[in-house]
């Protein structure tokens, strides 16, 4: 089904939030869930998180990170629009329940995935801690959103341009595991894959439990393909289906970063095209 | 004229693009009848009163019906007496393995060759459409009665549009964004160009069918859901698509892909026109594909068409035992792909990046008869060897895709979690809901699909006109 955009909005310099209208999938998604779209007839298919949603208005929100073609071509697009093809909810929901003190971590982007999952645990009755993270100050998104839903809040540069100078996993190790001040019962983490292995490298050291949410690469995400496998406690298991969330300590990282790069040349020439088209004033 | 003189017919040879050219294209091989090789042919059918070649139907096409209107040019009648069993010719046409079905059954064959049943299918079905014929029948009687139909494969067609001729309101849900199951996402264009495929899902479209593509039930809605919204019936046509794998080292290096994901992204998402279309695929010089049915072979022609030097086919057993058509084999060969039997693959070898290097293979040999009555194939001690390759396709099956049975109670799957129907009408263990198709019966053949979603069209209309 095809779907409007309703609002668009500039997060960041390269992140942006789109509201879209998709009655269907509002009712339905849980937290952890994502989306499928396609721009065009030409397009891929391209998963991203449901970052939010509002069943009442029939409305969903996506916020992503422009990172080459098929997301670049979504930032150009306008309030009015419409997407070819919207499909959803896909993946498993988080699992929610009330375990005690959860610490909720969100890299760059990762804050839009990591949101419906922190309010859903906030819901539950956890205690909740955030740590959102970013390379400066400017790139911090949903900082006011992730602070409505959490009980503390923390956030990180690496640059030191705003908050705690380090990354997410230096403030977690330094402000809760070695203090020893509050148990933490689990630790829930999304982001760029080597944040999530340097995340999980730290939480092991405790014996903390820790969610991951993974990004492989995926085509049909209903699991009739096998893009998106990973590696998880020696197992493959399928992102799409099984997942998107894993136990971090299970998975490896460093099949997950390789199988990331698969169609990084392709990918370039796809953008470089793109971007000489654009310049030329002929769309891609 | 004279039977004598149509016994002399010889069988009329189908044109075909040459190998050399083709095996660069993603055109269709074969090129098709002209109207005189068609009536040439169909004068070679010597109108059997008990036709043979009708009892190796799954449907039971009057065949020697449609053949004896081509001998006489009308080409347009012979396409509409087919469509009266078979919905989708020029799909059939191309794809049934008729040299085990009809034609293997024609009287003709015992003395010199059968009757090309499989080519004037398709030529009578092409002649329709290019001559924009296709007639769309009036349909009355509305009976008020909602049918949900999951799933857009041939099964999934099939039903819908039997039901909606009925008068019944047809909705079908596809998970996928466009609709033909295996017809648009595995079958590659150069054996059924998808413009024929969209012309069957237009058709049904015209007959009223409503196609709600991008819907995957069990996600955006349960069986029981749409049940809810006041569906009398649910047909269940979800297909064969789960991938298997052979749970060997080296798996998931990168430029080891499964068939469902190779061919989806070639055929569905048009990678070979990569950048045209934004999708990309590995491009690989040296390319293994692991298996010896429809699937391996249109994988291994897909490899050479992208532009690979070595295409191997890697099969553990030998030719006998290969379950692709005779005609594909064929097909691949003389497109140069290297067949590699009695092979088995035990590991793969990738570099530090994570790309794969090689694959080292045992070499086999036959032994006694297993559970299938093929002989198994046993591994020779000692007869390791690794090949360079860096493009492998995994090609040994398909599983059952458990999104439907694992979100509808009641439902009851066999040990591999294939839906349990009857499989002469398609009622499972929860009443209103039907399936057929290979997700019945795991992974079999378009005509058989189609064949289920005929006979649950049928159960289906009593079910919900007796309610
Ligand atoms: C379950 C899931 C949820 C996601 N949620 C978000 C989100 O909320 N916000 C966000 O910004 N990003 C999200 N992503 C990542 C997003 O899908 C990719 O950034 C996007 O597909 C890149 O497309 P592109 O054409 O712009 O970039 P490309 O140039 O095609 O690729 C850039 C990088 O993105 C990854 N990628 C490429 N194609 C795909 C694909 N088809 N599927 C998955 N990853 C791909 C690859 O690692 C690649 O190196 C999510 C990914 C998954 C799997
Ligand atoms: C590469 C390849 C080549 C083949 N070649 C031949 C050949 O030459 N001749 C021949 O006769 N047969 C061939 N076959 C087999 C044939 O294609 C299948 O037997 C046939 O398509 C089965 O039809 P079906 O309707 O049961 O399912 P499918 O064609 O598998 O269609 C099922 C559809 O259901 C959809 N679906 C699944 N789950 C859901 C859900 N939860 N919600 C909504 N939709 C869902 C899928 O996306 C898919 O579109 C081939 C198969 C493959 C893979
Ligand atoms: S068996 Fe052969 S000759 Fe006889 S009717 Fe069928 S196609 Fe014609
Ligand atoms: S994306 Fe195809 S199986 Fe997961």
């Amino acid at each position: 089904m095809s779907a409007k955009i309703l609002e668009k909005q500039q997060l960041s310099e390269n992140v942006f939030k789109l509201v879209l209208d998709a009655p269907k999938i509002a009712k339905k998604r849980k937290a952890g869930q994502f989306v499928v779209l396609r721009i065009h007839e030409e397009g891929e298919r391209i998963p991203l998180t449901i970052a939010d949603a509002d069943p009442a208005k029939g409305t969903l929100t996506i916020i992503f990170q422009v990172v080459g073609k098929s997301t670049a071509h979504l930032s150009e697009l306008k309030a009015g629009d419409s997407l070819l093809d919207l499909v959803g909810p896909m993946g498993q929901p988080t699992h929610v329940e009330k375990i005690g003190t959860v610490v909720c971590v969100g890299g760059g982007v990762g804050v839009a995935p990591v949101y419906p999952i922190t309010q859903a645990m906030k819901n539950a009755g956890n205690y909740v801690i955030s740590i959102i993270g970013a390379r400066c100050k400017d790139l911090i998104i949903m900082e006011d959103e992730m602070k409505a839903v959490s009980d503390e809040i923390i956030v990180t540069t690496d640059d030191g341009t705003y908050g705690y100078h380090g990354f997410v996993s230096q403030a977690l190790e330094e402000k809760y595991l070695m203090t020893g001040d509050k148990k933490i019962d689990m630790v829930v983490a999304i982001g760029p894959v080597p944040m999530m292995r340097a995340l999980c490298d730290v939480t092991k050291k405790y014996n903390v439990h820790t969610v991951v949410s993974l990004n492989s690469i995926m085509v049909d995400a209903t699991g009739m393909c096998g893009a998106c496998r990973v590696t998880v406690g020696g197992k493959t298991r399928f992102v799409c289906v099984d997942g998107p969330e894993f136990d971090g300590h299970q998975v490896d990282f460093k099949e997950l970063i390789d199988r990331q790069r698969i169609y990084l040349d392709q990918e370039k020439q796809c953008y470089d095209h793109y971007c000489t088209c654009r310049q030329q004033g002929k769309g891609a | 004229m004279e039977m004598k003189e149509r016994l002399k017919i010889p069988r009329q040879p189908m044109p075909e693009q040459d190998p050399q050219v083709r095996k660069r294209n993603f055109d269709e091989v074969p090129l098709g009848y002209t109207p005189e090789t068609a009536k040439a042919e169909a004068l070679r059918c010597i109108q059997c009163k008990k036709p043979e070649c009708v009892e190796g139907c799954p449907v039971e096409v009057d065949i020697p019906g449609f053949i004896a209107l081509v001998a006489e040019g009308k080409f347009i009648e012979a396409a509409r007496k087919i469509k009266q069993t078979n919905a989708l010719p020029a799909v059939c046409g191309r794809v049934c393995p008729q040299e085990v079905q009809c034609e293997v059954r024609c009287v003709r064959g015992k003395k010199a060759e059968p009757v090309a049943i499989g080519r004037l299918e398709r030529f009578v079905a092409d002649y329709e459409r290019a001559a924009g014929e296709v007639s769309i029948p009036k349909i009355e009687n509305k009976t008020g009665k909602k049918i949900a139909v999951v799933g857009s494969g041939p099964s999934g067609l099939t039903v819908a549009g039997d039901l909606v001729q009925m008068g019944h309101d047809v909705t079908i849900f596809e998970a996928l964004h466009a609709a033909g199951g295996v017809l648009v996402y595995g079958i590659p264009e150069f054996r059924l160009p998808k413009a024929i495929v969209a012309a069957e899902v237009d058709y049904l479209k015209k007959l009223g069918v409503k196609i709600e593509t991008s819907n995957v039930i069990g996600k955006v809605a349960t069986v029981d859901e749409l049940f809810a919204e006041g569906y009398d019936a649910v047909f269940l046509g979800t297909g064969a698509g789960l991938p298997s794998f052979m749970n060997i080292p080296g798996e998931n290096l990168n430029g080891v892909y499964s068939a469902n994901e190779y061919l989806t992204r070639s055929n569905l998402m048009k990678a070979y026109r990569f950048p045209e279309y934004d999708t990309p695929i590995v491009r690989g010089k040296n390319v293994a594909v692991i298996g010896g049915g429809n699937v391996a072979m249109d994988s291994a022609r897909t490899a050479m068409r992208l532009g690979a030097d070595h295409v191997y086919l890697v099969y553990r057993r030998s030719r006998q035992e290969m379950p692709a058509r005779i005609e594909e084999i064929h097909h691949a060969e003389e497109e140069g792909i290297e067949l590699h039997l009695l092979t088995n693959p035990i590991r793969y070898l990738g570099n530090d990046k994570g790309w794969v290097t090689g694959i080292e293979c045992l070499q086999m040999e036959l032994g006694e008869p297993d559970d299938s009555g093929r002989r198994r194939p046993v591994p020779i001690k000692g007869s390791e060897f690794i090949k360079d390759v860096d493009t492998v396709v995994v090609a040994i099956g398909a599983g059952s895709n458990p999104l439907v049975q694992s979100t509808t109670p009641g439902l009851d799957t066999n040990k591999w979690n294939y839906i349990v129907a009857d499989e002469e009408t398609g009622p499972t263990s929860r009443e209103g809901v039907f399936a057929g198709g290979d997700i019945v019966t795991g992974a079999a053949t378009v005509i058989l699909a189609m064949g289920a979603g005929r006979k649950a069209a049928r159960a289906i209309h009593k079910y919900v006109m007796s309610k």
